[in-house]
């Protein structure tokens, strides 16, 4: 397949991530409003930064005034699991790619485009990501800009069901590849169990969810790997 | 405090952490616990996004119970992601009108 051709293939795939990125992002620009922080300047994090849980993070910490040490710390945090992505997308990329355009494909790593560009039956040609995040990324810079100028607006019952857009596009990610795997859905059962048994036990709740999803994230896998490594002619097949 | 700077430091350490592995990681990588540790990690850390963080996205923590459900039957049968966010939406449109 040429550039072109993969470009207009990651496009397609992503129609339906900025779908759900618009309704997702609407909820994220009602709360950068809330942060004292106009409707473009929102618009402008979202193009830049395209991470909810970091850019979610960084507007609460701007609504309490908090330090840029304190901002560069908790984006960190909050966006160190794609330090993983990109690691793992290092692995999945087809040969001969330049370091301009690495740092284009690392640019566009997100939950959902790194989950739809790794869900790729053969080496990644990055322009495929390229034409999911240009599509993808309208819907996710055009969610917040609308969130942030009508978001008092939108009734509270909408707003309740928009919130669960973007576990629904998480889900759609880790079951499909559940069902094929058997150790990953069991692993997906056993985050589900710890991350729950996290989020209330005394002492451990009181540790940032950023925090909390990246050790989860790194024991779980880790304990996995040890315990279960991956078949290398079954990846073989998959790369 | 400047809301430029804000974005900017935002903006810079999340493009860092972004590009490092991929312009530094230039082979493959041939140790087998770090190539399955890699390979799970996607699914292990959204799967401990979604759960239980779910239940208390919405008004009714009941209806985002039973949105989870819908989505993971949903995806199980291998329907697409919008399949899957939409009717996750709408099973707590509908059920809030309830409960």
């Amino acid at each position: 397949m040429t550039r072109r051709q993969w470009f207009f293939r990651g496009m397609h795939a992503g129609i339906p991530i900025s779908l759900g990125y618009f309704a997702v992002s609407i909820a994220l620009g009602i709360t950068a409003r809330q942060a004292g922080i106009t409707a473009w300047q929102a618009a402008l994090t979202s193009l830049l930064i395209n991470a909810s849980a970091g850019e979610y993070a960084g507007f609460a910490l701007i609504t309490v005034g908090a330090g840029y040490i304190e901002v560069l710390l908790m984006e960190t945090v909050a966006n160190a699991r794609y330090l993983l992505m990109s690691a793992a997308l290092s692995q999945k990329l087809k040969g001969g790619v330049p370091l301009w355009q690495r740092l284009l494909l690392g640019f566009t790593v997100t939950d959902e485009i790194f989950g739809v560009s790794i869900g790729l039956p053969c080496a990644l040609d990055p322009f495929f990501t390229y034409g999911v995040f240009c599509v993808a990324t309208l819907g996710w810079t055009s969610g917040t800009f609308v969130g942030a100028v009508l978001g008092n607006v939108l009734p509270a019952r909408l707003l309740s069901a928009l919130s669960v857009a973007l576990y629904g596009m998480f889900i759609s990610v880790f079951i499909p590849e559940a069902r094929k795997s058997r150790v990953v859905a069991v692993l997906v059962a056993v985050s589900f169990a710890a991350s729950f048994a996290c989020a209330y036990l005394p002492v451990i709740s009181q540790i940032s969810e950023g925090i909390r999803i990246i050790v989860l994230t790194v024991v779980i896998s880790l304990a996995a790997a040890l315990l279960f490594p991956i078949n290398e002619k079954e990846k073989e097949g998959e790369a | 405090m400047n809301i430029y700077i804000y974005i900017a430091c935002m903006a810079g350490v999340t493009f860092l952490i972004r590009v490092l592995p991929l312009t530094l990681i230039r082979k493959e990588i041939k140790n087998r616990t770090l190539r399955s540790f890699l390979y799970y990690v996607p699914y292990v850390t959204l799967a401990v996004m979604t759960f239980p963080a779910i239940l208390n996205a919405t008004q009714s923590p009941i209806a985002a119970a039973v949105a989870l459900l819908v989505a993971i039957v949903l995806a199980w049968l291998r329907r697409g992601l919008f399949t899957v966010a939409t009717a996750s939406c709408l099973t707590v449109l509908l059920l809030e009108l309830f409960l």
